[in-house]
């Protein structure tokens, strides 16, 4: 399951809360960050777990995804004799040349990715997951990370990596077994690059998005009838219940403008769209994402 | 406390840094209308502006040069202005095409390297090439000296650092010294280091093919006249980023994660000298502190307003959570302005609608603009 969307929308909370249900319903889990900012561990509390796998929770794991580390791992797995790979490592050359291809480090997250939900992993002692969750990473333009097997593919165009590259593009675009959500805000410019982003996903990496979390939405406390009652207090009334009924003003006005971006949202994608509420909660925790994981339906 | 307008005095550069989803580019856009409004001529550089901001602005079309927002604009919205405001929405991969071509030293090089595949992935996909070809039109416009002042919208990057370490990495990466001398598999280079790197070459050939490693050796080769200039280049930019008349805002939100990735911009900016103007906190839920001691008695004042129990325990149940989201929002910029050390803070609201036109951008000004203590004043009387 790839969780993707811009920067900002809560995009590691949905896709933790995706994993503590799927762990709660037995399914042994995995959510992979690739940022290295370790936004997942830091919602358990839990100290950096980096390119390791680390348990959180009953069947919930976390992993930090760093493409160095991918490298050398790929570099292993490829290179059974470990006396070379050191060389490799120790080899300005190829760290330089590693480091100067494009789309290099982005392939071979990708190809972790793919490695850790493997049936049969490749990494010693690996144990199968039954649901690996990526938090994509959040990069001005949406397809890119998504996109890199498919460019790869085109540029190295003989070798291993280029049959490599076209088999993790067959993975991204299996609709079987990977699916694709978006995570967005109830606000103008996010329900805008929601719509772009689907519509790039299809024509320019062949995914279709199974889903779209609108993220964010508040609670319809006020009817209209009641806001004018309270519009009327707030220009009456003076102290805490002037502040009260301007709060409950302002909530009101920002229902109606988060209705209204729902609905350009409906109408603007293809995929069904799921709601999911504002957290009225200082910080964004464990407990928030498992308030959400209720939610996800 | 300042106010925007008191940071950038006499500035010609202003740079809003800070993470994605944080109301950059509407910040960048407001600032540039309020110094406009003061009676420059300002440009905004943007990169990707929502739609309808886009619209208001009259700027639908796409287009690599800075266009002056139609004077009746203003007026048809009441807003009064002195001065002249410009836009421009960047397109990276364009910018990177003319710096080629101006640094070409003729057309043959000029095409090789357009037409390289590893230039166009690079120009095009490569993370850290729109951040330095911000930087180059913002250089561009600045040698041009056609305006005041040119607020910057940086790219949404994954993280503040990106941004300023990509216009080096990129520049490291066009280089691409070492990688050039050992190309050649029969030169000097390849017999002083031996063994060791003909087997690396070998094994990473294998690894990716020929053709890339083909790929990339045009590459430097198409690029080798044309590195001079880069560094030369990018000097400057390094430079102009340093001066006094620069300025660098950080935008960020009231949550914990954006407060902390401001934190850590602010000590990026510092530990590479460029100058630090004050932050930007957006979207801040103001708390009502001085009717603490009234709140206890809400829900039964409502009701007794309101006529309808219910309705008033929603009130005061509302008003609490958006006092708790205020009470929160004020510890984390507390902590802000400890680690910053900084008394330039400025908290725009959370407003009741998004801000996509003029109107909305004014709206944003009267805060930004505003001295601290009328900012609480103007939150008190809304909130």
């Amino acid at each position: 399951m790839i969780v993707t969307g811009k920067g900002g929308v809560g995009k590691t909370t949905v896709a933790v809360a995706l994993g503590l249900r799927a762990a709660s319903e037995g399914k042994r889990t995995i959510v992979c960050e690739v940022s290295s900012q370790e936004n997942a561990s830091r919602m358990f509390e839990h100290t950096a777990v980096g390119f390791h796998e680390v348990e959180m929770e009953e069947n919930l794991w976390s992993i930090s995804i760093d493409p160095d580390e991918s490298m050398r791992e790929y570099v292993l797995l490829q290179l059974k004799v470990r006396a070379m790979r050191d060389m490799l490592f120790r080899s300005r050359i190829f760290n330089y040349l590693a480091a100067a291809t494009p789309g290099l480090k982005e392939l071979v997250t990708i190809g972790k990715i793919w490695e850790l939900a493997q049936l049969d992993r490749k990494v010693k002692k690996g144990r199968k997951y039954d649901l690996v969750i990526v938090d994509a990473p959040a990069t001005g333009h949406g397809v890119g990370f998504l996109q890199t097997p498919r460019t790869f593919a085109s540029i190295a165009r003989v070798g291993p990596i280029h049959s490599q590259a076209q088999q993790l593009d067959r993975f991204i675009t299996d609709q079987e077994n990977t699916g694709t959500a978006i995570v967005a805000l109830p606000e103008e410019m996010p329900v805008n690059e929601t719509m772009n982003l689907e519509r790039d996903l299809r024509d320019e990496v062949g995914v279709a998005v199974d889903r779209v979390y609108l993220n964010g939405l508040y609670p319809e406390r006020f009817k209209k009838s009641e806001a004018e009652a309270l519009a009327q207090l707030a220009e009456n009334e003076n102290g805490a219940t002037k502040a009260a009924a301007r709060a409950a003003l302002s909530e009101y006005g920002r229902t109606k403008t988060q209705r209204t971006q729902l609905s350009r949202l409906k109408k603007g994608v293809e995929a069904p769209v799921k709601t999911l509420p504002f957290l009225f909660e200082p910080e964004l925790d464990v407990e928030a994402a498992r308030k959400l994981a209720g939610k996800l339906g | 406390m300042a106010s925007v307008g008191e940071v950038l005095e006499g500035k010609r550069i202003c740079i809003c840094a800070g993470s994605g989803g944080v109301g950059k580019t509407t910040t960048s856009a407001a600032i540039a209308l309020g110094m406009a409004q003061q009676g420059l001529k300002v440009c905004v550089l943007t990169i990707d502006p929502a739609k309808r901001l886009a619209d208001s602005l009259g700027l639908d079309e796409l287009g690599n040069e800075a266009r002056q927002v139609d004077p009746a604009l203003f007026e048809a919205q009441g807003v009064e202005m002195k001065g002249e405001l410009w836009a421009m929405m960047l397109d990276a991969k364009a910018t990177f095409d003319e710096l080629i071509a101006r640094q070409a030293p003729d057309e043959e090089s000029r095409d090789r390297v357009l037409n390289n595949r590893i230039y166009q992935q690079i120009s095009s996909a490569l993370a850290g090439s729109q951040e330095y070809m911000a930087m180059e039109k913002l250089f561009e416009l600045h040698t041009e000296g056609d305006f005041d002042l040119l607020v910057l919208d940086t790219p949404p990057t994954r993280n503040a650092l990106d941004f300023l370490d990509a216009p080096k990495r990129l520049t490291q990466f066009i280089e691409g010294k070492s990688l050039r001398v050992f190309m050649k598999p029969t030169g000097l280079a390849a017999k002083v280091t031996g063994r060791g790197v003909s087997v690396a070459l070998g094994v990473f050939k294998k690894l990716v093919g020929f053709d890339l490693l083909a790929d990339l050796a045009e590459f430097f080769n198409a690029f080798s006249s044309m590195v001079d200039g880069f560094q030369a280049r990018a000097k400057r930019v390094n430079k102009l980023l340093a001066d006094p008349d620069t300025c660098f805002l950080v935008v960020c939100g009231p949550q914990g994660e954006p407060i902390d990735e401001a934190v850590y911009f602010h000590r990026k900016l510092v530990e590479a000298k460029l100058p630090f103007g004050g932050v930007v906190v957006n979207k801040v839920h103001y708390a009502a502190d001085e009717l603490s001691g009234e709140v206890e008695d809400l829900p039964d004042a409502l009701a007794e307003k309101l006529g309808d129990a219910a309705l008033a325990k929603r009130v005061a149940d509302n008003f609490a959570d958006y006092q708790a989201l205020a009470e929160r929002d004020s510890r984390n910029i507390d902590h802000l302005a400890g680690e910053l050390r900084t008394s330039c803070v400025i908290r725009v609201p959370y407003l009741d609608e998004d801000v996509h036109d003029l109107a909305g951008l004014s709206q944003i000004d009267r805060y930004l603009f505003a001295t601290a203590e009328e900012r609480v004043e103007m939150a008190a009387g809304r909130a």
